[in-house]
């Protein structure tokens, strides 16, 4: 199957898979119908479609250099895309976002715009300029354009820095859905979800990545649209969410003046469960500051053209064209949920304060609302809690508390959609989980085995005994990841921003400059990387320690002062050194044009 | 100048179109959110919740494919586009 002209017969290979997905999911619903419980299906959603993942993470094998550290450049454009939107959309996007801008409305949504407007900057800054270099790693260009192992080295320090930080985020996602559907121990939970996670990308490397990222796509953007057409439906908001929910938003603004935001006292807001919140800010109103909007959007737009997981990505297509294109489509196929998760918070918030739907709660009595089965159900899962603050009674819009998850979780139960959709919901929250959890792992050993043990380490090592090493390398990884994440530290959402900071800081201007400054040199990459990093860091620890910040940077956008540092510690230090030698300068020329070989071999 | 000097100053002159592009649709009209929400933008949403829910981001899907096809024509003007199609 995955042999041949495979690559020719995608189209068709993966209109199969979505066919029997579809079916699947027919089946599992008359299976409902006849009685199955909903615990059964929840695993056969999540056990099936891991599966699958593992089959295609078997069939994609290889004993290739190329096929494991790019796919052997042959992934055409849509399907990069759609493997990118995979690797890019992680638990936070599949299961936080919607949550995030049911509680904080436009605060929240500069990430949205950020985290698709850094694709712009990828596409026409860096992302055909890297292909045509040929590496096989970000740190691989870096290594290669400024020269020397220091530079080489500094880089893989940031990016296993940002991608570790984000990957423990990604390994607890998995462990929380896969301890939800299968209902064992979140301890456990996490290690299943690395074996799962592992399942995808040890044989085949970035092959067996590339080909279940596109799998995980399919079914990820199925769980996310499905229900938020059918909740759109069934309430009689419009069969088209997107365009027809004008007058819900404008009626959860008309609720809102109504109740008001009633500001609960802090001895109250004891009694509410840790990381559940309650409606305080208006759903479409402009709440914050035109600095605090756009310095965060700016900081996820920066860090979106300096993660590694995502650039290497480009690495793949058949040619620097494809390169450029494949972002478009990257970027498409993002829109399509990105666009819907403010329509889900938008449907799932009306439908619980709106007094006049038969789901809304606020204006009930709190008795009424307690005895309610789903709220039964959510409130035992530690999502969901009401108190009656002012003691009359009636719940209040500030007297109802939700966890963030709950948006994406518990609205199609809510709407009264059958449990067929959750188990659909947790399988796709199992994809986006995985899929973001791969791309990383495999950043970081990739990154390691290839830059520092053949590069700097080992540079005769044969193929076979430097994917032996790559190999261990993503275990050890993975594993070092689950132990992180079964400690439970951090949020998902706030070490995913972080991610995006550290990177920036230390990445961005050495990469962008490397091909659009030809006088950038070694020493000021190097500088640039370091004090990039360093001063990020720094900036975080103080915030975090009780610093007050400056400029109104906060702990979201500390890396907006790293990349500031790196982009002056790399100019003055280059100025101040010799400029680059004839030949690099010679390498960048060439990087700027589409035609000619790649400046690294195909095998190197 | 010779040919590459030309082609790298044609692709810078797109870059910065692309940037300032860019630039309007993710920094520029987010001075003017509180204003320009008091409008009411395409679908009969608030104009600058609209552009937060799809239009910025509708735009930059656009954005990169035109950038992409002008890219493409600079490199066939100059016969620096790639042997061989993909």
């Amino acid at each position: 199957m995955i042999k041949g002209n495979f690559i020719d017969n995608l189209p068709k290979v993966y209109g199969i898979y979505t066919g029997g997905f579809l079916a699947f999911i027919i089946i599992m619903s008359i299976a409902e119908q006849m009685g199955m419980t909903a615990k059964t299906i929840g695993i056969c959603f999540v056990a099936f479609t891991v599966a699958i993942y593992a089959i295609i993470g078997y069939l994609s094998r290889t004993a290739q250099a190329d096929a494991y550290y790019v796919a052997g450049r042959q992934v055409p454009t849509v399907f990069n895309g759609m493997a990118t939107a995979a690797d890019w959309m992680s638990g936070a996007s599949f299961v936080a976002m919607a949550g995030g801008i049911y509680f904080k409305g436009y605060g929240y949504m500069a990430l949205l715009v950020g985290w698709t407007g850094g694709y712009v900057l990828v596409a026409s800054l860096l992302a055909p300029y890297l292909r045509k270099f040929g590496c096989y790693t970000v740190p691989d260009f870096i290594g290669t354009r400024y020269g020397g192992n220091l530079s080489r080295f500094m880089a893989v320090v940031v990016l296993t820095v940002a991608s570790f930080t984000y990957v423990t985020a990604q390994i607890n996602a998995t462990g929380t859905i896969a301890s939800v559907a299968l209902d064992i121990p979140f301890q456990y939970a996490v290690y299943v979800g690395l074996i799962s996670i592992l399942l995808c990308s040890m044989l085949g490397g970035m092959r067996g990545v590339t080909w279940t990222q596109v799998a995980q796509y399919i079914v990820l953007i199925i769980a996310y649209l499905l229900p938020v057409f059918w909740i759109s439906n069934k309430m009689g908001a419009g069969f088209f969410p997107h365009f027809m929910l004008a007058d819900e938003v404008s009626r959860i603004a008309e609720l809102e003046a109504q109740f008001g935001f009633v500001k609960n006292s802090a001895e109250n807001l004891k009694e509410v469960p840790k990381g559940l919140a309650g409606i305080t800010k208006a759903h479409s109103a402009v709440n914050a500051t035109p600095w605090a909007f756009i310095s965060l959007a700016l900081a996820m737009m920066m860090g979106t053209a300096s993660l590694p997981h995502v650039m290497m990505r480009y690495f793949t297509t058949p040619s620097v064209k494809a390169a450029r294109k494949s972002v478009g489509w990257s970027l498409f196929f993002i829109f399509l949920l990105y666009s819907s998760a403010p329509m889900l918070a938008t449907l799932s918030k009306l439908s619980l304060i709106d007094p006049s739907l038969p789901t809304g709660i606020i204006g009930k009595s709190i008795a009424e609302v307690q005895s309610i089965d789903w709220y039964q159900n959510w409130n035992q899962a530690n999502l969901m809690f009401v108190s009656d603050f002012n003691g009359n009674g009636t719940l209040e819009l500030n007297e109802f508390f939700m966890g963030g998850k709950a948006v994406v979780l518990a609205t199609p139960e809510i709407a009264g959609l059958p449990y067929v959709i959750s188990g659909l919901v947790a399988a796709g929250g199992m994809a986006a989980a995985m899929s973001t959890a791969d791309g990383l792992i495999l950043a970081i050993a990739n990154a390691i085995s290839h830059d520092v043990y053949y590069k700097i380490i080992d540079p005769k090592a044969e193929t076979a005994k430097r994917l032996v090493v790559a190999r261990v390398l993503l275990v050890v990884i993975g594993f070092a990841g689950a132990t992180i994440a079964a400690l439970e530290i951090q949020g998902i959402l706030g070490s995913v921003i972080w991610a995006f900071d550290f990177a920036m800081s230390g990445l961005f201007f050495p990469l962008v400059l490397g091909v659009w400054w030809k006088r950038a040199n070694k020493e000021g990459a190097i500088a640039g990387m370091f004090l990039g990093l360093v001063s990020g860091a720094a900036y975080l620890i103080w915030v975090r320690t009780g610093g007050s910040g400056f400029l109104g940077i906060t702990q979201l956008t500390f890396g907006i002062f790293g990349s500031a540092v790196s982009l002056v510690a790399m100019v003055v230090v280059s100025l101040m050194t010799q400029a680059p030698n004839a030949a690099t300068q010679k390498m960048v020329d060439e990087v700027r044009v589409p035609a000619g070989k790649s400046i690294l071999g195909k095998q190197h | 100048m010779s040919k590459q000097e030309q082609h790298w100053e044609k692709s810078k002159g797109l870059l910065m179109m692309t940037l300032a592009i860019w630039f309007v649709f993710s920094i520029g009209i987010f001075l003017f959110g509180a204003e320009m929400n008091e409008v009411t933008g395409p679908f009969g949403y608030p104009l600058t919740y609209w552009f937060t829910c799809q239009g910025s981001l509708g735009i930059f899907v656009l954005l990169i494919f035109w950038f992409a096809n002008r890219q493409e024509k600079i490199d066939e003007e100059f016969g620096f586009s790639e042997r061989g199609d993909d």
